[in-house]
């Protein structure tokens, strides 16, 4: 009989080992995968995580792992803050894109001005875009009581649809003819994120990110607010008795991952996407989800988790195009780590104890 | 008489510790027989032992002569063994006799079972309506359901675990008489309590615990509660002593002071109103679920009362939340210590900033200080002699009674100018008991006001200058201890319930 005994205090050694057990499971689990579609397993893995990294083409896959880790990072930093508190901001996504549009159109405004203070104005309204996105599941939920986690995640769809609208409707290039997506923010220089050093990937949302990192690192360990968030999500009991106001931690949290999924969408679009399309929206939101647990909510093992996601989505990308794995497959692949993690996370907790023993 | 439970040598160790070392001694056949120890002492072990909840390392025991070794509860039942816990298994939405229902393997119909329901309770004078719902009832009378489940089974050993800390004297009385009336039918009685007093007056055979192992037996009839606690703790206790400084200017003005419950089973407050003055200790006695966690939660800030209601030296602190009235000095200490006094994943050190970060200077411009937060994690570890490795473990790794003088010491230790405990020495044994006793008199004599609500009437007539009663959400007006009786005090909490059912 296997049973599970609680731990006195949380094991430190499980909870650093389990992201690195849930890894080697999902390696293995998906190389059956891989395998029961028909691919050499070995091959699909080398594939997906070593050539992106040391391969021979990896001068060119390493820039693309800051340009897709930054967006993740900058997002899951604020989400975890959020997730530590016990507040779920499932609709990261949502506010990455309201804040890529509100942004795009504050530049577009002002087209073809070659202002220096248009990108910073950009940047501005982009984080006030994903913020006030936010607001909404936050004010709901303060006010009304609602569910922040279905108000957010719906959100997410009305943001597609507004993506959708401004893209082949009110921010549509006019000298595009025809064409659905805005003027390429990219190509336009007030309004570039252009790679700061050349062939390094490093454009303005890796330094965001890097920035974001380190406030939430010292918001969660210096801070007063982190302290009362960590509080209101371990014991909420304890943390009203503490006095803290649990309306305006749903506020702060929620207001907080907007504003930085806002940015993270800002970024986006005017650097690697270059503009606003229909399919702009390409599920960072969500994958952030996984790279906040992932990196057990803590921003400094975000960083760690949002550059392996980066490589699954680098050399999902690549495995796709020269092995033919199927993409469904490849985010198959990126659930299960979060599947076995959650999984695995139960040992930090609990002791595994074998044999038939007494009741404590 | 002849013994219906015999225990040889059962020993238990759990890592790090023993909690049960070669315990042998017999419980006689209609005898009623106190364990006596402080917290730690190996009590709960022992018995969870008895009832199969626990395998013992080494050691047996023998029922009626034949060996028993339950693996468990249904085993311990079969054999005639049967358990009232401490803390009630009871669902508030359902009924008596749906709750007792529920822990039988083979339950009869309803209607049957509240036939028998109300014969046994008749029978032992124990008044108890098999139709009311849970939630409506008193702590006394949810432990007449636990202890009627357990009658139902007809047992012949029935474990009782502090079975009167949640009693009012006159319920004690009736719950005595059933006790009595058992014995004399021929059950077995093992009776676990730190109120000597009370074991005196029942019991007529103990076996005192210390560190695991059985330190002696004795006759509690012909022994003295000073020697039976000396024997308990192994060290002389001294009770503790008033500062006995005349009372000063008024702290605190409760004044009509009205909430809604909680939740759908609390208790509203009705119209309390009371003064607290300096160098006091006001007791405030009552049978739990009578508003107690409702009054504390309007005194520490957690909920807001009208304005008005709550005026702290002079100023209306009844809107501000609890950072404001801390920083003003009003500190409370909630009954519950893990998830409400405490959070149990954070260390003492996190604990300690948790009521401790404004008034003991660990905030700079929102930043915390976490030395400060250590110092004064280990100020209150070391003044309140907290058993623990260090400030840096979990809070939830401290037993109850040392978790306790830790949430009762950040508080004291924060200088306040009024402190308001629940239940400070709730489940925590005799020296710590004393030792926080000891305190929150310290605190008084040194010019602030303490209030302690608390269901232990011993301790509040041994602490506390003046007394009220609180009693389906009203407080009585406070009386001096001085002139009180016990007999006076179960009348103010509102006298027990189905008082005229007893055994008169």
């Amino acid at each position: 009989m296997i049973r599970l005994e609680r731990r006195p205090t949380p094991s430190r050694a499980w909870g650093a080992a389990s992201p690195l057990l849930a890894v080697a499971l999902t390696m293995m689990a998906g190389g059956l995968m891989f395998a029961a579609l028909g691919k050499d397993p070995v091959e699909a893995l080398r594939t997906i995580f070593w050539d992106p990294v040391m391969g021979e083409f990896a001068w060119y896959f390493r820039a693309q792992l800051l340009v897709k880790a930054a967006p993740l990072v900058l997002i899951a930093a604020g989400l975890a803050i959020g997730f530590r508190a016990g507040i779920w901001n499932i609709g990261a996504e949502g506010q990455y894109i309201v804040g890529a549009i509100a942004g795009a159109a504050a530049g577009l405004a002002f087209h073809p001005s070659e202002s220096v203070l248009i990108f910073p104005l950009m940047v501005v309204c982009g984080a006030l875009g994903g913020f006030l996105w936010a607001m909404i599941p936050a004010v709901l939920k303060v006010t009304l009581g609602t569910n922040e986690i279905l108000v957010s995640l719906m959100l997410v769809y009305v943001a597609d649809n507004l993506l959708a609208s401004a893209a082949v409707g009110w921010l549509r290039n006019p000298e595009a003819v025809g064409f659905p997506g805005s003027r390429n923010l990219a190509q336009w220089e007030a309004s570039a994120n252009p790679e700061l050093i050349a062939g390094t990937g490093m454009h303005w949302g890796v330094v965001a990110a890097v920035i974001a990192v380190i406030f939430a690192h010292v918001l969660m360990t210096r801070h007063l607010m982190g302290f009362h968030i960590r509080l209101a999500g371990q014991a909420p009991r304890a943390a009203r008795f503490a006095g803290v106001a649990p309306a305006r931690l749903v506020l702060f949290c929620l207001g907080l991952s907007g504003l930085l999924a806002g940015l993270a969408g800002l970024f986006e679009v005017t650097g690697p996407a270059g503009q606003i399309s229909i399919d702009f929206a390409s599920g960072y939101g969500f994958t952030a989800i996984i790279v906040a647990f992932l990196g057990r909510l803590n921003p400094l093992g975000i960083v760690a988790a949002g550059l392996l996601m980066a490589v699954t989505y680098v050399g999902g990308d690549n495995a796709a195009a020269n092995l033919g794995i199927p993409g469904a497959a490849i985010s198959a692949f990126q659930g299960m780590l979060l599947f076995f993690l959650l999984a695995v996370d139960v040992l930090s907790n609990f002791r595994v104890r074998v044999g038939r023993g007494a009741l404590a | 008489m002849t013994a219906l439970l015999e225990l040889e040598g059962l020993t238990k160790a759990y890592p790090g510790v023993v909690a049960n070392d070669d315990v042998s001694f017999a419980i006689a056949r209609g005898g009623v027989h106190a364990l006596l120890g402080e917290n730690g002492a190996g009590k709960s072990t022992l018995v969870k032992t008895i009832y199969g909840l626990v395998k013992p390392d080494r050691g047996r025991m023998r029922l009626d002569g034949y060996p028993f070794a339950p693996t468990e509860p249904r085993e311990a039942r079969a054999a005639g063994v049967a358990m009232v816990f401490q803390h009630f298994s009871l669902f508030d939405a359902l009924s008596v006799a749906e709750n007792v229902a529920l822990g039988m393997e083979t339950p009869p119909p309803i209607r049957d079972l509240a036939r028998r329901i109300r014969a046994v309770s008749e029978e032992y004078g124990l008044p108890l309506d098999p139709a009311r719902r849970v939630g409506d009832l008193s702590a006394g009378e949810r432990q007449r359901v636990e202890i009627v489940r357990c009658l139902l089974q007809e047992p012949r050993l029935l474990i009782m675990d502090e079975p009167t800390s949640v009693l009012t004297p006159q319920e004690v009385g009736i719950l005595f008489a059933t006790l009595r009336q058992l014995s004399a039918q021929g059950t077995s009685i093992l009776y676990i309590s730190h109120k000597l007093e009370e074991i005196r007056a029942l019991c007529d055979a103990a076996t005192i615990l210390r560190g695991g192992r059985v330190v002696g037996g004795c006759d509690p009839r012909e022994t003295s509660a000073a020697e039976l606690a000396e024997r308990m703790v192994g060290a002389k206790l001294s009770a503790p002593k008033a500062g006995g400084g005349a009372p000063g200017d008024t702290l605190l003005r409760v004044e009509a002071l009205s909430l809604p419950p909680l939740s759908q089973f609390g208790m509203p407050l009705r119209e309390v109103s009371f003064e607290l003055r300096a160098g006091e200790v006001l007791g405030i006695g009552g049978v739990a679920g009578n508003g107690q966690d409702e009054l504390l939660a309007a005194l520490s800030g957690e909920r807001l009362a009208t304005p008005g209601s709550v005026v702290f030296e002079g100023a209306d602190v009844s809107r501000l939340g609890p950072v404001a009235r801390r920083r003003a000095g009003l500190l409370t200490g909630p009954e519950e210590r893990l998830g409400h006094a405490a959070a149990p994943d954070m260390t003492l050190t996190e604990n300690a900033a948790l009521t401790g970060a404004a008034r003991k200077g660990m905030l700079r411009r929102g930043f915390l200080d976490w030395g400060r937060a250590r110092d004064f994690a280990d100020e209150v570890i070391a003044r309140f002699d907290v058993r623990t490795p260090g400030a840096g473990v979990a809070a939830r790794s401290l037993s109850g009674g040392n978790l306790q003088k830790f949430v009762i010491g950040r508080e004291v230790l924060q200088e306040p100018r009024v402190l308001v405990v629940n239940q400070p020495t709730w489940g925590v044994d005799a020296a710590a008991a004393g030792a926080i006793r000891q305190a929150l008199l310290d605190l008084a004599a040194g010019g602030a006001g303490v209030i302690v609500v608390s269901q232990d009437l011993d301790e509040l007539l041994e602490i506390s200058d003046r007394f009220a009663a609180l009693n389906a959400g009203r407080l009585g007006t406070p009386v001096p201890t001085a002139e009180l009786t016990m007999e006076r005090v179960g009348l103010m909490l509102g006298g027990a319930h189905d008082m005229e059912a007893t055994h008169a």
